[in-house]
């Protein structure tokens, strides 16, 4: 019989591979956008719109997947909405998980009144629905990059401290606490080196998660024209021009679908494979 | 007479939160209700009794991981009672404890060596990795052990890490918890050799909780039989044996599986 470690392990790096070679794509294309991108997101040109892609007949040679209705290069406009997508990720991803996680483990660790406050204060965001909540601090703010990251910032913290928050507790439980209490080690320097590296492997995968998420809700919030301004080329944007003109100009919708659509997949993939490969408990 | 620990009419006593009132605070369970004896420096004391007896409770007020809620604990003449974990930090490299569980008594994520090491780094003890070696050495662990994760060990090997973990420092006492219940019978004689070694080469004292009298005979020069919070009987080990003088200790002493039992299974 083979041996069923080697299958999982393969099968691991297999998927850490794919998700990381595809963000990496994206990444590369943000930062190389100015440079790589054949034609001006912005340029309109109003006698070569809805072309199609490249391989279709009736294309515009220098325009590969085709131009939307003002005759903008959808592939252009992608790569330069990866610059957005990507910063919204790694922004608003990064600070939620850092507020949400850190939150979490000082209710979880540390229990009593402080568990209390911080638990309360969850129950209470979460009553609040996320779209409506979202909208209305858009709105209140002004639309723009900032406003989307702290719209996910506020509304998603609670992800990330609801679940730290319940696995620092089970952490808390274990004797090797008690056996850092014994040896001398101070409450928060015990939450950092006994509780932390035990519960990051979760945080790890949350903070992927969690950009993928950011992701769909900046698309979202493009979506419904609450994203930033509607010249700047975003995802969600593009796939909302696309739909009004999808019978005639299908690939204006389907390619920044289809990017956004692996780049979450992606990112959530990353963190699952990130997991199987550097957990040691696992390895 | 040396004596290194004074317990007396020690309290203690939790909140049963499952009994708890939606308003107000929980009643209290009391699970330790008055008890005194001391131990001298250099003398293994077993404290036996069965499950709910309080033993694990008693052995934690002594580390002061729990806080007794009356009487007194004296370590070496210090009051550490109602000592704060500040108060406590200087004396906590006197008195160290060996875990029952060692699964979860050792940080999974943590390498056998950074175990060993950790309270050595705390109290800043000068040069950590030759007595992490020295400690290795001491339980029988091979040195390249300190490299690997708790996982890729063995119970038996686990429960040495914990106990290099506890000589480390070379504390004045160790409190060790049921530390071979979750082993099997051929571990549990290694563990206990080794505890008998230790404290033979290193002079340790060394308290002893376990449910199990036949690991206490082997180990013990005296014995503390708790029941319900209370000290039924309190003796040197071979008069324990040879003479019970509670209900309750021939009731321990009767549950000892014997080698040749008199009942024929065939």
């Amino acid at each position: 019989m083979a041996d069923a470690r080697g299958m999982v392990k393969r099968k691991a790096g297999l998927k850490l591979w794919l998700s990381g070679g595809w963000l990496a794509l994206v990444v590369l294309a943000a930062l190389l956008a100015p440079w790589i991108a054949p034609q001006d997101p912005l340029a309109q040109d109003l006698f070569l719109g809805r072309m199609p892609p490249a391989w279709v007949s009736g294309a515009e040679p220098g325009y590969w997947l085709g131009t939307d209705s003002l005759g903008r290069d959808v592939l252009s406009r992608i790569l330069h909405g990866a610059r957005i997508a990507l910063t919204v990720a790694l922004v608003a991803g990064g600070i939620t998980c850092l507020i949400g996680a850190a939150l979490g483990l000082l209710a979880g660790f540390l229990r009593g009144w402080v568990d209390l406050a911080i638990s309360r204060l969850i129950d209470i965001w979460m009553a609040f629905p996320p779209v409506l909540f979202s909208i209305l601090l858009i709105a209140v703010l002004g639309p723009g990059l900032s406003s989307i990251v702290i719209a996910i910032v506020v509304i998603d913290w609670t992800r990330f401290a609801r679940v730290v928050r319940a696995e620092a507790m089970a952490q808390g439980a274990m004797d090797y606490v008690a056996s850092a209490q014994v040896a001398g080690r101070g409450r928060l320097s015990t939450m950092v080196t006994e509780i932390l590296p035990n519960v990051l492997p979760t945080i790890v995968v949350l903070l992927t998660l969690e950009m993928g998420i950011a992701v769909i809700v900046e698309a979202i919030l493009s979506f419904v024209n609450l994203s930033i301004s509607t010249d700047d080329p975003t995802w969600g944007g593009m796939i909302a021009e696309g739909r009004t003109s999808v019978h005639q100009a299908w690939w204006v919708l389907v390619f920044p679908l289809v990017t956004l659509f692996l780049t979450v997949l992606a990112f959530s993939q990353l963190g699952e494979g990130l997991k199987d490969r550097f957990d040691p408990v696992l390895r | 007479m040396d004596e290194l620990y004074r317990i007396e009419d020690l309290h203690l006593s939790l909140p049963d939160l499952n009994r708890k009132p939606i308003l107000g605070p929980a009643p209290r369970i009391e699970i330790l209700k008055g008890i005194s004896f001391t131990l001298r420096r250099g003398e293994v004391l077993g404290i036996v009794g069965g499950s709910g007896s309080g033993k694990s409770t008693l052995g934690r007020a002594m580390v002061r991981l729990l806080e007794p809620t009356g009487g007194r604990v004296v370590f070496d003449g210090a009051d550490i009672t109602h000592l704060g974990e500040a108060g406590l930090r200087p004396l906590r490299r006197r008195f160290q404890m060996i875990f029952q569980d060692p699964m979860s008594s050792l940080n999974p994520r943590h390498r056998v060596g950074q175990i060993v090491a950790a309270p050595l780094r705390l109290h800043g003890v000068g040069d950590v990795p030759a007595k992490v070696a020295e400690a290795l050495e001491h339980v029988g662990l091979p040195q390249h052990f300190a490299a690997r994760y708790p996982h890729e060990l063995s119970g038996g090997q686990r429960q040495r890490v914990g106990i290099a973990r506890a000589i480390a420092l070379r504390p004045d006492f160790i409190l060790a918890d049921e530390i071979v219940s979750g082993l099997d019978v051929s571990s549990q004689a290694q563990v206990l050799n080794l505890l008998e070694r230790l404290v033979a080469d290193l002079g340790l004292t060394l308290a002893f909780i376990s449910h199990d009298l036949s690991v206490i005979r082997r180990l013990c020069s005296r014995v503390l039989v708790l029941h319900h919070g209370l000290v039924v009987e309190e003796a040197a080990t071979d008069r324990l044996f040879a003479d019970p003088q509670a209900a309750y200790t021939r009731e321990l002493l009767d549950a000892i599986p014997l080698p040749d039992p008199d009942q024929v299974w065939t």
